[in-house]
């Protein structure tokens, strides 16, 4: 008798927990679809438009106490041109005899040719409400143009291969409070923070996703955000000290990324959630 | 004065779909900031879409819609070629008329 109510006691608990199993890997199954959903339909009014249209203004503009426009400034293409260019950055500038990021090429122009100071073409990197970053603006625009490119960074010179190394040694580099590296959250596939999910950008297809799908407008934030942004928000994640606005370290990382995208097509500004 | 509005519209077999995406703030007025003061409601409270002088879309909003709002629609009639005319009013009595051509 207690053996038999043991058996149907066992009996309801293993039915229970294989109901249990199955109904969270529904849940999360459908969150993620219904996440994809909501991604599809905000696709076609992406307000990303809205900061690629200022920052198109912005381009034409003749601005700074020079007085000069983006279209001298020479983005690896030649001056002025913005179509295709994002998909072959960052590269080597002989003029600047350094790698640079597009952030960082930007702030390079502002000051060489439009006669900003440092501090003043630095001054807004991220935008927030009505503190509007005309950096993150351009960066729309800039990008937009390179929509269906396949990326294609070339790591010809010297120093764009040292930035790719410095990038790679940086990506797998333990450290911090946390005692965290890049590749703890973006080193292995099927991984999230909440319902999140994390790119593995040591795998191929994932890191051809990853960077191809930024700059992104952050429905979230009711912000457009940029590649800089993004690296910069990861150090803050893992705890490591702030991640200077186109220093060296950003553009290492930026470069290491953007290689590993090579051959997809790039596809932004994008939006997420 | 606020950034323009992107409108598309296209007409399809007697039917003209269009998409308006604003540039706004929304604040809801229930917010607040960083040293704990309420940030002031400003929203979009009127819009209006005008064909040929005759209003297609009249509508009513609230501090419950998104920043950065995003409107799709569609009316019946609507030539290639002519324009569509869209106005947003906000609480604060601030404007904004944008026009497109039909495609």
């Amino acid at each position: 008798m207690k053996n038999q109510l043991q058996r149907a006691v066992g009996g309801v608990l293993a039915a229970c927990a294989a109901l249990a199993t199955f109904s969270t890997g529904v849940t999360a199954q459908s969150a993620v679809d219904e996440i994809a959903k909501y991604r599809q339909q905000l696709q076609d009014g992406n307000p990303a438009d809205l900061w690629e249209a200022r920052g198109e203004g912005l381009w034409k503009q003749k601005r700074g106490p020079k007085g000069v426009s983006f279209e001298r400034c020479d983005l690896g293409k030649g001056p002025g041109v913005v179509k295709g260019a994002y998909a072959e950055m960052p590269r080597y500038f002989a003029d600047a005899d350094r790698v640079m990021d597009l952030e960082t090429r930007l702030v390079h122009c502002m000051v060489t040719q439009q006669g900003f100071t440092q501090a003043d073409a630095t001054k807004r990197p991220f935008g927030a409400g009505s503190d509007r970053s005309d950096i993150e603006a351009l960066t729309a625009y800039f990008t937009a143009e390179s929509k269906g490119v396949h990326m294609n960074v070339a790591l010809n010179h010297a120093k764009e291969k040292e930035a790719y190394r410095l990038g790679e040694k940086m990506f797998f580099f333990r450290g911090g409070s946390h005692d965290f590296a890049c590749a703890t959250c973006h080193g292995e596939t099927g991984k999230r923070i909440r319902l999140q999910d994390l790119p593995n950008l040591t795998d191929k297809a994932g890191a051809q996703t990853a960077y191809t799908t930024w700059p992104a407008y952050r429905v979230s934030q009711g912000e457009l955000r940029t590649f800089q942004w993004r690296l910069n928000d990861c150090f803050r994640q893992q705890r490591f000290p702030e991640l200077g606005f186109t220093s060296e370290a950003s553009i290492a990382l930026t470069t290491f990324l953007a290689r590993n995208a090579n051959g997809a097509a790039f596809n932004a500004p994008a939006i997420k959630r | 004065m606020a950034d323009p509005m992107r409108i598309r519209a296209t007409s399809k077999d007697g039917l003209t779909n269009v998409k308006v995406l604003m540039s706004h703030e929304m604040e809801t007025g229930q917010r607040k900031d960083g040293s704990g003061k309420i940030v002031p409601a400003h929203f979009i409270q009127n819009v209006t879409a005008t064909y040929n002088g005759k209003t297609v879309l009249s509508a009513q909003w609230g501090p419950a819609v998104s920043k950065n709002p995003f409107l799709e629609f569609n009316f019946k009639g609507g030539q290639k070629g002519d324009k569509i005319q869209v106005t947003w009013t906000d609480n604060k009595g601030e404007k904004r008329t944008d026009e497109a051509a039909i495609s």
